[in-house]
């Protein structure tokens, strides 16, 4: 999935996210900022890593408020960056890449 | 060495304090343990003024110097303005190498920090640290080794001798010119001066420092001019507003609500809940609301309470006053209700060595059926952390927590499953403040959980079908099947704090905080796969 533009999905309430997804080149570019950074910052990567995987997304610089939001929300949170990045809102693949 | 709770004590750290790991609950059980007294200058010339007219000139006059030892109490909690204004003084003086012998330190000490950073204050004996001191202890800033004691604990630490107080520097609420303090009647009303009595009694020097000078005899005093060596009157010794935070208003927080259903139902349907029981709990919401709970409970079953203790708030003062209490024992006021209740005729002062210290001949807490406590984290061997946040900071304060959870008959801990992320029920605890030995119950929101140690309350429960009862562990699994298991946390080598059990054992230690050394940007090159 071919990132356009930023965008950004969540919030900096306690046990959200904010996901913001930008267009860049050369990769996955991952910054996390977490209050639970100690006991999840690995798991809260590869969540992160997985999603944009799954969503195909090959080039992005993305970065993530963490304020101790589940696996979920996490999920849930970069894949709605991710499609409003990519210009996809409105056709969203349910039940396909989103699950 | 392992110590009984399964923490390894470092050899070195035993050899520096010629501490011993921590045995169990009654190690020193009826061991002979011999008392220290101060070296004191009497005063016997009738003419000698007992008032100085600032800080500087009492510091000199007890011979300030480097190395000393110096002592605080916080009954002015977040509102304490004695510390800073002593500290500040002694850094003034520049003096090194300073130990603080603090009942407790908080978030209005936080200006301590550059002085722990440029060696004026090198060693600190607490309940514990909040706020800024905490952090710099965490990160190594302090030269020597923080000491962490339970409320008994420091008692026990100072009449033993094993901290011997240079200067006591005690903030009365009122002061009349020949050192009778007490808590009450002035501009920053504490109510009890109960920490600070040790101090008073063991230090080789003694200053009181206060905001309202009264009329001779202040009486009745709570410390005597007996033990009060200067006063040392200045503007403002705390923050009114920040002393009593004020009660706190009635939890609508359903999850809270819900814990202080499952503790008042395993309060009631255990044996000591009889006519006379014994109860002590905190300022929490749960703890407050499941007060209430219980407070239902006994009109219904015309049941009293005999006594009350510890730090008390308006729900526990209102017992007393509603007929349903007979005497409150107070070491701390944590609401101006709890402060003018003390008017109560049957709502006593006592001594923080009365309350807890567990090498006298039977402290308060000896007495106590039940405790309410809560926890940072707890483990499934019952161990819990009140000190160290589960991110390796340390946060919070022993309090009262060993000494009661020993003492009382039951006793119970109310913890949230989780707090965000974090799971509070955990496999092992960060560290380990009161051995699991102690721990009776634990409530959660997701069940409540019996220490198998406890086959008879278990049985009580079990039989009352009161509560969701589980297994310590199937709590633990619930936690990390939500939120996931944690990553350990990672330490440096470098222990910067003992938590010393009540008995003056080292039940574990605290090490320095690694640096979050993982690159805050995680970069994947983009390579094509070949499904991709």
């Amino acid at each position: 999935m071919e990132i356009k533009n930023a965008a950004v999905a969540g919030t900096l309430e306690s046990s959200d996210c904010m996901v913001t997804v930008e267009p860049a080149a050369g990769g996955i570019e991952l910054e996390l900022e977490s209050a639970v950074m100690r006991q999840y910052g690995d798991r809260i990567r590869e969540v992160a890593m997985e999603t944009l995987d799954r969503l195909d997304v090959r080039n992005a610089r993305v970065s993530i408020v963490d304020k101790g939001a589940l696996d979920c929300t996490i999920k849930a949170r970069v894949e709605c960056a991710v499609m409003r990045a990519a210009e996809h809102e409105g056709r969203i693949g349910w039940g396909g890449v989103i699950r | 060495m392992i110590n009984a709770v399964g923490r390894d004590i470092p050899e070195e750290i035993l050899e520096i304090t010629g501490k011993e790991p921590f045995q169990g609950n009654y190690y020193r059980d009826d061991k002979p343990v011999t008392m220290a007294g101060p070296t004191i200058r009497p005063v016997l010339n009738n003419r000698k003024s007992k008032l100085v007219a600032n800080i500087r000139e009492a510091l000199e006059k007890c011979d300030a110097h480097d190395g000393m030892t110096v002592s605080f109490h916080h009954h002015f909690r977040d509102g304490d303005l004695i510390v800073n204004m002593v500290m500040e003084e002694i850094h003034k003086m520049g003096l090194k190498d300073i130990r603080i012998c603090a009942t407790s330190l908080g978030k209005a000490h936080s200006t301590l920090v550059p002085m722990i950073e440029d060696g004026t204050i090198t060693n600190i004996e607490s309940s514990g640290v909040r706020g800024g001191i905490g952090e710099a202890i965490s990160q190594g800033k302090l030269k020597g080794l923080a000491i962490m004691r339970s409320h008994g604990g420091r008692v026990r630490s100072v009449a033993t001798g094993e901290s011997h107080i240079d200067i006591a520097f005690i903030g009365a609420p009122t002061s009349d010119d020949y050192g009778n303090l007490r808590g009450i009647g002035g501009k920053a009303d504490c109510g009890v001066l109960s920490y600070a009595i040790v101090d008073g009694n063991h230090a080789d020097h003694c200053v009181a420092i206060t905001d309202c000078l009264v009329p001779y005899p202040n009486f009745p005093a709570h410390i005597s001019q007996t033990k009060v060596d200067y006063v040392c009157v200045v503007d403002e010794i705390g923050i009114p507003s920040k002393i009593a935070t004020g009660a706190a208003k009635p939890t609508t927080d359903q999850r809270k609500l819900l814990m202080a259903q499952y503790c008042t139902n395993v309060v009631v349907n255990t044996p000591w809940f009889r006519d006379g029981f014994s109860y002590q709990t905190g300022v929490g919401g749960a703890s407050i609301a499941s007060t209430q709970y219980l407070a239902e409970i006994m009109r219904e079953r015309n049941i009293h309470m005999g006594f009350g203790v510890g730090g008390l708030t308006k729900a526990m003062c209102q017992l007393l006053d509603d007929g349903m209490a007979n005497v409150m024992l107070d070491v701390q006021d944590f609401d101006l209700d709890a402060v003018h209740n003390l008017k109560n005729v049957n709502h006593h002062r006592i001594p923080a060595s009365v309350y807890a210290n567990p090498l006298n001949k039977g402290a308060v807490v000896n007495k106590l059926d039940y405790v309410v406590l809560a926890s940072l984290e707890v483990d499934v061997h019952f161990n819990c952390n009140v000190v160290v946040g589960s991110d390796g900071m340390i946060t919070g304060a022993q309090g009262g927590h060993p000494d009661t959870a020993q003492g009382a008959k039951c006793a119970i801990v109310i913890c949230p499953l989780l707090q965000g992320r974090i799971p509070a029920i955990c496999t092992d605890v960060t560290t380990v403040t009161t051995p699991g030995e102690s721990i009776d119950v634990v409530v959660t929101d997701y069940g409540v959980a019996v220490n198998p140690a406890r086959q008879d309350i278990l049985e009580a429960l079990r039989e009352a079908d009161c509560v969701p009862l589980k297994t310590i562990e199937e709590l633990r699994d619930i936690a990390y099947s939500i939120v996931g298991e944690p990553q350990r946390v990672e330490f440096e080598d470098r222990v910067v704090g003992i938590i010393e059990a009540r008995d003056g054992t080292i039940i574990d230690v605290v090490r320095q905080i690694k640096e979050i050394d993982t690159p805050a940007v995680y970069k994947k090159k983009n390579k094509r796969r070949a499904n991709g």
